[in-house]
């Protein structure tokens, strides 16, 4: 098999205050999987999150990006491959105007003049909002935020696109383009969310993650159809869809 | 025009006007007439300019008070008494005031925030500051949208801000806006290190300016160098 863009072995974690959040968690993603991290509020999923590009560091067990680990030597360019949304795209989007804030991640790593330039209009093409670029952040619908936020982080072509929550607070047509869009893109995906008729049109496979521990791993429609799997760890599916 | 050459015109010209001595009231007049000048060339209308120039007010109310509060040799103005010295270092105080607001409007409505940030960054002031500056031009819109999402959560509760009796809640809110925007801080700060900060905005457009375009920009300034000095010596 190839190697996994992203290799979680092992890792555990306990926050400064003494909670622990992990407890060994182990999760591969191979190169153009579509795979959701679900789990209940609380679960730590954020927290894994932010180990996978080396924000936290785990206090036992370790994380790979494409061979490459996650160690302070190697931080920008673990940066680079592993690329974030965040759930609150104002929390994403801090410059002045859009193209400002696609081209931060690309300038941080070195690009500048017509190649920066290309980067921006290629990112902002791939999430179809390339007439937004001087637009000011605060000035666009949460959705077109949305978008840009994750143009942000194509732009630093990244090997695998984390999203925490694409789609909260997205209005269904908003939803559905982002589906589109997300689909469309030749990157590996691991999206992190509640949203379970969202990770079935999504995401062949899913991973659940509870109380700090990965409790299953499979085809999405098989772990959504466990029924017993799902009531244990506070996973429901919306009144009226079933598989 | 360049933002940099711009701000430095800015703050040299402001720097000499201030300056020219108070007594030298007719070069203050012509120093006046050169911001007036200045902010007429932006070309823009003025009914955008004119409301703009409303920060000035709270200075004229205190050049107005100042001759009736001031000590010294009194002189009579139509039905009043007023003190000389208060009343000199009122026309002074307006002229001056008045000039630097006028340019520093021009300024303001011909750069845009993302620009002045630029400048000041181009300008080597400390990337701290510069980097607080552009967070300020970004956020105030998302913290003055909470306050108002939270002013209206409030008052749908039935509250009403009209006695003193109205503090502690007033007081508790402000106080909640300020930890939401503190953990918000920290969120924009982990996206930033997520895509590969590391304590420098890049640089993405540098700044240039050519020779006549610093020239234009520090025409005022040489003009108020030039009465400042004349003024001292003559």
């Amino acid at each position: 098999m190839s190697v996994p863009v992203l290799d979680v072995r092992g890792v555990a974690y306990a926050y400064p205050g003494g909670h622990q959040a992990l407890f060994g968690v182990d999760l591969h993603v191979h190169p153009g999987e579509r795979v959701a991290l679900l789990g209940p509020n609380g679960a730590g999923k954020t927290t894994l999150v932010l180990h996978l590009n080396g924000i936290l560091t785990p206090g036992a067990g370790s994380v790979t990006v494409s061979g490459l680990p996650v160690t302070g030597d190697n931080l920008l360019e673990v940066r680079r491959r592993v690329g974030i949304v965040f759930q609150d795209p104002d929390d994403q989007l801090f410059m002045p105007t859009v193209r400002d804030d696609v081209a931060f991640g690309p300038a941080n790593l070195g690009l500048r003049g017509a190649e920066l330039d290309a980067r921006v209009v290629e990112a902002l093409s791939a999430v179809g909002v390339a007439d937004l670029a001087d637009r000011a952040p605060h000035h666009l619908s949460f959705g077109q935020r949305r978008r840009v936020a994750i143009a942000t982080v194509l732009a630093m072509r990244p090997e695998i696109l984390v999203l925490d929550e694409p789609s909260s607070n997205l209005d269904p047509a908003s939803r559905r383009e982002l589906a589109a869009i997300l689909r469309s893109l030749d990157v590996t995906v691991l999206m992190v969310t509640h949203d379970l008729p969202y990770a079935v049109e999504l995401c062949e496979r899913s991973v659940v993650l509870s109380e700090g521990t990965v409790v299953a791993d499979g085809a999405t429609r098989e772990v959504l159809g466990d029924a017993t799997l799902m009531a244990r760890h506070r996973l429901e599916l919306p009144v009226g869809f079933s598989i | 025009m360049p933002p940099h050459a711009k701000l430095v015109g800015l703050v040299a010209f402001v720097l000499f006007v201030v300056s020219v001595p108070p007594a030298a009231r007719l070069a203050l007049v012509g120093l006046l007439l050169v911001a007036v000048a200045v902010l007429l060339s932006t070309r823009v209308p003025l009914r955008h300019l004119l409301p703009r120039l409303a920060v000035e007010l709270p200075f004229v109310v205190f050049a107005l008070l100042l001759p009736f509060v001031a000590v010294g040799p009194q002189v009579a103005l139509g039905p009043f008494t007023v003190s000389q010295n208060g009343l000199e270092a009122a026309v002074a105080l307006l002229l001056k005031g008045t000039t630097g607001v006028v340019v520093a409007v021009a300024f303001a409505v011909t750069t845009a925030p993302r620009d002045l940030v630029r400048a000041l960054q181009h300008l080597r002031v400390p990337d701290t500051l510069v980097t607080i500056a552009g967070f300020m031009v970004r956020y105030v819109d998302v913290v003055g949208d909470q306050m108002r999402r939270m002013r209206v959560a409030r008052d749908s509760r039935g509250f009403s801000s009209r006695s003193v009796r109205a503090w502690p809640p007033l007081a508790a809110s402000t106080g909640a806006l300020f930890i939401r925007s503190f953990e918000r801080g920290e969120r924009v700060h982990l996206a930033m290190v997520s895509r590969g900060w590391s304590g420098r905005m890049p640089v993405t457009e540098p700044l240039s300016a050519t020779s006549s375009q610093w020239a234009l920009a520090l025409a005022p300034a040489a003009v108020a160098a030039v009465v400042s000095v004349g003024v001292r010596l003559g």
